[in-house]
């Protein structure tokens, strides 16, 4: 699926990155350890978080990662959104829970 | 043999901030044409390291030199020291504080994590004058 389906399943709002929704994406994470996802993540491009913090999008940097999923109506400070705007990582906000959004998108296809 | 040498700070007092020696570095790496999964590799090591200098630390002072064929990575703190480095690498061992695994890091994975994706690592500290990790990446 592309960033853009996340978008629509998740109900979510664009936050920056609008540019990048037609990426294709295969596999994603959910998780509110940075350390966890450093240790365990491989190749998943899309990052399911509650956590708000400017390290949330410079892991996912380090990891290439294209996609964050902020999650339970979050919604990062304007530095951090700036942050990822520099780094071209699309940050997408959705009212769901952790369990649910990542529910919602393994169902429809993207891999663990 | 000539390289390409960067120094950082890391400021010890900004967790914002820390990430952006290793950034650099990655951005570097990745200009010179290094491969998507070696910059990686020296991405994820030296993040963690960072991390630990800011999160452990107080900061300290990050330097890189990068060959043709591989780079070398010295982070070099003047913080508290690591009484039993055989402990604090072993995966799950951390002494982080409830505040500092509320910002997603203390899972006591960083260290390992660094082993697994260095080709040489060496831990040199002293308890109350500070430590320095030398990592060795080969691309
Ligand atoms: N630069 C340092 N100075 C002092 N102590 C350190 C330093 N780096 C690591 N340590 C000690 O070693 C422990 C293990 O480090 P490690 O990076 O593996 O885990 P962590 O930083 O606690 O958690 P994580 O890396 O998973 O977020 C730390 O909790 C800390 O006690
Ligand atoms: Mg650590």
């Amino acid at each position: 699926m592309t960033i853009r389906d996340v978008v629509k399943l998740l109900n979510a709002e664009i936050l920056c990155g609008a540019e990048h929704l037609d990426t294709e994406i295969h596999t994603a994470c959910g998780s509110d350890m940075m350390s966890d996802v450093l240790a365990y993540v491989k190749d998943q491009s899309v990052l399911l978080t509650g956590l708000l913090n400017p390290q949330v999008v410079r892991t996912a940097e380090m990891m290439d990662m294209l996609c964050i999923v902020f999650v339970r109506g979050k919604r990062p400070e304007q530095p951090v959104i700036e942050l990822a705007r520099e780094k071209g990582i699309v940050l997408l906000t959705t009212e769901k829970r952790l369990f649910v959004a990542c529910g919602i998108l393994y169902t429809n296809g993207l891999g663990g | 043999m000539d390289c390409i040498r960067l120094e950082y700070d890391v400021d010890g007092e900004n967790f914002s901030s820390a990430g952006n020696a290793s950034e650099s570095v990655k951005r570097t790496l990745k200009q010179m044409g290094v491969s998507a999964a070696s910059v990686r590799r020296v991405a994820i090591a030296m993040y963690e390291g960072e991390i630990n200098m800011v999160i452990h630390a107080h900061g300290g002072r990050a330097e890189a030199e990068i060959y043709p064929d591989r780079i070398d990575i010295y982070l070099k703190d003047s913080g508290p020291g690591i009484a039993d480095i055989d402990l604090a690498m072993k995966a799950g061992y951390s002494t982080a504080t409830e505040n500092i695994r509320s910002l997603g890091f203390g899972a006591g994975m960083g260290l390992p994590n660094m082993k697994k994706y260095s080709d040489e690592m060496r831990i040199d500290s002293t308890v109350g004058v500070g430590t320095t990790v030398f990592l060795r990446i080969n691309f």
